[in-house]
């Protein structure tokens, strides 16, 4: 059983864990263009100092954040009827049901943010069908806007939404929501106080899958956003790749896994505590 | 039932917004004219042109290998990882081994993507070594894929009737031959699911490969990154139609064969 356990723990401690030593040394260094690689080691808060002082960086945490809560919220909201449709459906249609929701999540998640590109763009799919539907004559652009961002975010993260709040609806024991009925409660109001305090797990999990990828998302807003909106992903991997500055990419990275921790550690607990209560 | 109604409307139109921009893109994948968002009439030359482009199927070809190694090591690991946090309910570290199993799920891969590569660099300068490619883009797929394994593993444990491993036991097999005879068969289907996950994360990982690749290897995703970068692509339409239609029958022929199991 030591060997068991052994193998694993090295391997995500050496692979894992021990890459975060490293990260924080060169986010202490300074950077040295001329040297390879490009880093000077040291103890400098330099980096630090210019993420937490320079308006643009400011400006990019505070967007990420918010990008990231919005759309959650929004994932959320659609989330949930989807969720809870496919918990009441017919036993025998839910494998289906599900597995329409899952299919999306195993082709491509590079793919899908490309397939909006073309909808979206200027003079694009959506843009001509707004324009011949009669819906509005002058479509603004949305390609390139933070509403792009929103939408590639809900989409790509939907599933991750979905899955744990079917888990926690399809569970949920109806006699509870009979019994809410019978002491006079209206659907709403049995709705309110019984299904969604007992899903609030999968409210919790869902969220917070969504959420924590999102604050550091790359891609959607690379592909979809504009160049005036400014995540924090998008500022490590243009001040590694673009700038080759690895203390200040390595400073990036080392504030938002303190940003995260709390959320990332909060979605460890509920997933060991609902493994523990199955067994 | 009104409110079911409302959410069977909800689930209609979210159906509708995850396939309709995958929709399109396949049907543009027919499309004769360059210009994505103009229909010019039938035409399958996108699709002669993918399967001749040579930079595109050299890509292709990696990341299938990269993913069956980076898979295999995963499922290894990731399945003994499984079997420790279901069955041991405590050891020394069992905290952080919990949140060192977890946290690769939800991390943003950017922060993955350079600790990742400054551990290559540092094992570079101290070791003369892995070079940049092939290995470390495996070593770090696998890495981000353990925890989907064990986290699989752990459920199909957690619901596992022990009385089967007791009474090969009591019949005298000894913990390893119970496990090789009695525990794996049976959570074999886990470990298969968890191999399969952790395949297509791999295939599809763009950020952490970034990263870690070297100046010589380019996945598949990189290069759809660096063609889709300067906007849309017909070819990439095409092999979005046929990664569609790959997941589309590999999740209905294993759909198909778990009903037939039951």
């Amino acid at each position: 059983m030591r060997a068991v356990i052994a193998l694993p723990f090295v391997w995500l401690g050496i692979f894992f864990l021990l890459p975060f030593a490293l990260v924080l040394a060169i986010a202490l260094g300074t950077n040295a263009p001329d040297s390879v690689p490009p880093v000077a080691l040291g103890f400098s808060l330099k980096s630090f100092a210019l993420l937490f002082t320079d308006d643009l960086y400011l400006a990019a945490w505070l967007t990420s954040l918010r990008i990231a809560a919005t759309s959650t919220v929004v994932t959320l909201l659609l989330g949930y009827p989807m969720a809870y449709a496919i918990a009441r459906a017919a036993p025998r249609r839910r494998p289906l049901l599900l597995m329409l929701v899952v299919l999306p999540f195993w082709t491509s998640f590079l793919i899908r943010v490309y397939s909006w590109m073309g909808l979206l763009a200027d003079n694009g799919l959506l843009e001509q069908f707004l324009r011949w539907s009669g819906l509005a004559q002058n479509p603004p652009t949305i390609i390139g806007t933070e509403w792009a961002i929103h939408l590639g975010i809900v989409y790509a993260y939907l599933p991750f939404m979905v899955l744990p709040l079917y888990a926690t609806l399809e569970k949920l024991d109806s006699s509870l929501l009979e019994a809410a009925a019978d002491l006079g409660a209206r659907p709403f109001a049995a709705f309110l106080t019984v299904t969604l305090p007992l899903s609030l797990p999968g409210i919790v999990a869902g969220c917070l899958l969504v959420f924590i990828p999102a604050v550091g998302e790359f891609v959607i807003p690379d592909l979809l956003g504009g160049t005036e909106t400014l995540m924090i992903g998008k500022v490590l991997w243009d001040e590694f790749f673009t700038n080759a500055d690895w203390p200040l990419a390595s400073a990036v990275a080392i504030c938002l896994l303190v940003l995260l921790v709390g959320p990332i550690a909060l979605f460890q607990r509920q997933q060991a505590r609902s493994l523990e209560r199955r067994t | 039932m009104r409110r079911a109604r409302f959410a069977f409307t909800v689930l209609g139109l979210g159906y509708a917004f995850l396939y309709l921009p995958l929709a399109l893109v396949m049907f543009y994948s027919f499309n004769e004219s360059r210009l994505v968002t103009v229909w010019g009439g039938f035409s399958t030359k996108w699709w002669s042109a993918l399967f001749a482009n040579e930079a595109m199927l050299r890509a292709a070809w990696l990341s299938l290998r990269i993913a069956a190694v980076s898979a295999t090591i995963a499922a290894a690991i990731g399945l003994a990882a499984g079997y420790a946090l279901a069955r041991t309910p405590s050891f020394f570290g069992r905290g952080l081994f919990g949140s060192m199993i977890i946290a690769p799920m939800v991390m943003p891969e950017v922060v993955m993507g350079i600790s990742m590569l400054l551990l290559f660099v540092g094992a570079e300068r101290l070791f003369g070594g892995p070079e940049r490619g092939f290995l470390t883009i495996t070593l770090a797929h696998a890495t981000f894929s353990i925890s989907f394994v064990a986290i699989v593993v752990q459920a199909r444990l957690a619901d596992f009737d022990r009385s089967l491993e007791e009474a090969a036991m009591d019949l005298g097999a000894t913990p390893w031959v119970t496990f090789l005879t009695v525990t794996l068969p049976l959570i074999a289907p886990a470990v298969g699911s968890g191999w399969l996950l952790a395949f297509t994360l791999s295939l599809d990982d763009l950020i952490l490969t970034q990263f870690v690749a070297g100046a010589q290897s380019q996945t598949l995703p990189m290069r759809v990154y660096s063609s889709v970068r300067l906007g849309v692509d017909p070819q990439i339409n095409v092999l979005a139609t046929v990664v569609v239609a790959v997941a589309a029958c590999a999740l209905i022929l294993s759909g198909w064969l778990t009903r037939r199991k039951a």
